[in-house]
C-alpha cells in the first residue's frame, strides 16, 4: 500500500483529504513533524483559507525549510488550493506575504471583472472542467484521468489565484467567464493544484488515485 | 456560459429525512444517509443539509450523520440549522461539513457573520434567508425555520451579510418551499442583481424546467427537495433541463 504524508497546520480540509485518500487507497500518516517529512515518499499539503494563515502556521511548526528542502530535492508533492498557491514568491492575500518560493510568481485576487468587462462573482465557486495549458501533455502527470474517460469538470473555491511568471509551470487552467485561471501547476514531481480534488466526485478520486500510484 | 450547480437539500428531524410545505408540516421522508449516498453517485454538486428542529432546541444534531455521510460522498456538504457561535461551526465542520448556513443567529447578531468569515474564511459562510413576500417586490426575512419575522427586508439584509462577508447565499421562498409552484423568480432576481456572491435558490422546485427559470433570474445553483427524495425525477433529468437551456452544468 502506498504511504502518503499529510501536513497537519490546521488546514480546514486536511480531515477530507485524508478520507478521500484512505478511500482510494493510501495509507496515510499525519504529521505535523519536520523528520516525517523529511522521510516522506509522498507529501500533500491540504489548503483552505488564507495564503498567509498557511505560511504563518507552518512556521511556527518549523515547517518551511523542511518542506523547502523536500520541494528543492524533487520529491512527490502534491499542494491544494493555498497547499498550491504557498509554492509561489508571494502571496497578496491581507498584505504581501512571502511563500515557499518554489516556483516563480505571484498569487493575487481574482480581478472583480474579467478582459471583456463582463463581472465575476468571488470567491469563484463550483464546477468547471480543466483544459491543458499550452503545449502541455497531461499523461504522465495525475491529471492524466481527465485526459481520457474521466469528466474533467473539478471544484473550486477560492478568491485568490496563482500567476506563474514561466508559463511552463502551470499545467492546466480554467476558464472563469473570460478570465483564464491557472488550476494546476507542476514542475518535476512537485504539482499543486487550485481546485479540491478531494470534493471533486470521481473525477477527484481518480487524479489522488494517480498521484499516490506515481505515475509516471 | 454560465456554470449552475445542482444541490439536493436534505431537511433533517432526528434521525430521518423529512419535507415540510412553506417549512411546517413535516413528513418524514426516510434514512438520510441512503438519499444523501444516492445524490452522490447520481452527480449532485454539492449536499445541503438542514437540521430542520435544531433553532427549537438551539443545538445542531446532525453530527453523526454527517460524519457516516462524508465516508461515501466527496462533494462539498453544507450543513445548517442551530449554528450560533464559532464552536457550533467548528464542530459541524469537524464532523466533516465544507461550509455551514446560519440564519436565525446571524439576524439576531450580525457580527457573527463576520466572527465566522474571519476565523473560517468567507468561503465556508453561508448565509440563509428565508423570504416571505409581504407586497410584490418586498420581501421579509424570517427565523426559526420560516415562523419568526425579522423586520428586515430580504435584499438589504443580503447585502449586508454580503458586506459582513457571506461568500454564498441560500434564498429560501417560504411561499413557495414545499408547494412544487416553481421558484420565486422575482425574489431570486432580485437577491441575484444586488450582491456579487454566488446565490443558491431554495423553496418550490416542482419540475426540472423550474431550474431553468431559476439559472435564468441570475442565481448560481438551484436546491431541490421533494422532487427528488420521491424520486419524480433524477439529478440527470434537472441537470439535462438546465443544459438544454443553455446552461453549462457539471457532466458525470
Amino acid at each position: 500500500m502506498t504511504q502518503v504524508t499529510v501536513v497537519d497546520y490546521g488546514a480546514g480540509n486536511l480531515l477530507s483529504v485524508v478520507r478521500a485518500l484512505s478511500h482510494v487507497g493510501a495509507e496515510v500518516r499525519v504529521t505535523q513533524r519536520a523528520e516525517d517529512i523529511a522521510a516522506a515518499d509522498r507529501l500533500v499539503l491540504p489548503g483552505v483559507g488564507a495564503f498567509a494563515d498557511c505560511m504563518q502556521a507552518l512556521r511556527q511548526l518549523s515547517l518551511v525549510e523542511p518542506l523547502r528542502a523536500y520541494l528543492m530535492a524533487d520529491r512527490p508533492y502534491l499542494g491544494i488550493c493555498v497547499g498550491m498557491q504557498v509554492l509561489f514568491e508571494v502571496g497578496e492575500e491581507y498584505g504581501e506575504h512571502e511563500g515557499l518560493g518554489i516556483m516563480a510568481g505571484r498569487v493575487v485576487r481574482i480581478p472583480p471583472q474579467d478582459g471583456r468587462g463582463q463581472s465575476l462573482k468571488i470567491p469563484h465557486i463550483g464546477w468547471s472542467p480543466l483544459c491543458p495549458a499550452r503545449g502541455q501533455d497531461w499523461a504522465e502527470t495525475p491529471l492524466a484521468p481527465l485526459a481520457g474517460d474521466m469528466p474533467r469538470d473539478v471544484y473550486f473555491v477560492h478568491s485568490y489565484m496563482a500567476q506563474p511568471s514561466h508559463g511552463d509551470d502551470c499545467l492546466a487552467e480554467v476558464q472563469y467567464h473570460g478570465l483564464s485561471i491557472c488550476a494546476a501547476v507542476r514542475r518535476g514531481q512537485v504539482y499543486g493544484v487550485q481546485f479540491h480534488p478531494e470534493k471533486s466526485g470521481a473525477s477527484g478520486l481518480s487524479i489522488l488515485k494517480n498521484f499516490i500510484a506515481g505515475v509516471p | 456560459m454560465r456554470h449552475i450547480r445542482l444541490i439536493p437539500r436534505l431537511d433533517i428531524k432526528g434521525p430521518n429525512l423529512i419535507k415540510g410545505v412553506h417549512l411546517e408540516g413535516l413528513r418524514v421522508v426516510g434514512d438520510p444517509h441512503g438519499y444523501a449516498v444516492r445524490y452522490y453517485e447520481q452527480g449532485a454538486d454539492e449536499l445541503l443539509f438542514m437540521d430542520a428542529v435544531a433553532s427549537l432546541y438551539g443545538r445542531n444534531q446532525l453530527s453523526h450523520i454527517i460524519e457516516r455521510a462524508v465516508q461515501h460522498v466527496f462533494v462539498p456538504i453544507t450543513v445548517g440549522g442551530g449554528i450560533r457561535s464559532l464552536d457550533d461551526a467548528r464542530q459541524v465542520l469537524r464532523a466533516g461539513a465544507d461550509k455551514i448556513a446560519i440564519n436565525t443567529a446571524a439576524i439576531a447578531r450580525p457580527e457573527l457573520v463576520s466572527e465566522l468569515a474571519q476565523h473560517l474564511g468567507a468561503q465556508c459562510v453561508v448565509v440563509s434567508i428565508e423570504a416571505k413576500e409581504q407586497s410584490p417586490g418586498h420581501w421579509e426575512a424570517y427565523t426559526d425555520n420560516g415562523r419568526e419575522r425579522s423586520g428586515r427586508d430580504v435584499v438589504a439584509w443580503a447585502q449586508q451579510a454580503v458586506a459582513l462577508g457571506a461568500g454564498e447565499l441560500l434564498i429560501t421562498s417560504v411561499d413557495r418551499e414545499g408547494t412544487r409552484r416553481g421558484f420565486d423568480v422575482a425574489l431570486l432576481a432580485a437577491v441575484a442583481a444586488a450582491v456579487n456572491v454566488p446565490v443558491i435558490a431554495s423553496g418550490g422546485m416542482g419540475q426540472p424546467a423550474h431550474a431553468l427559470a431559476a439559472a435564468q433570474a441570475g442565481v448560481d445553483a438551484v436546491a431541490a427537495a421533494d422532487l427528488l427524495h420521491y424520486q419524480r425525477c433524477s439529478v440527470a433529468d434537472i441537470k439535462q433541463a438546465l443544459s438544454s437551456g443553455g446552461m453549462a452544468v457539471r457532466k458525470v
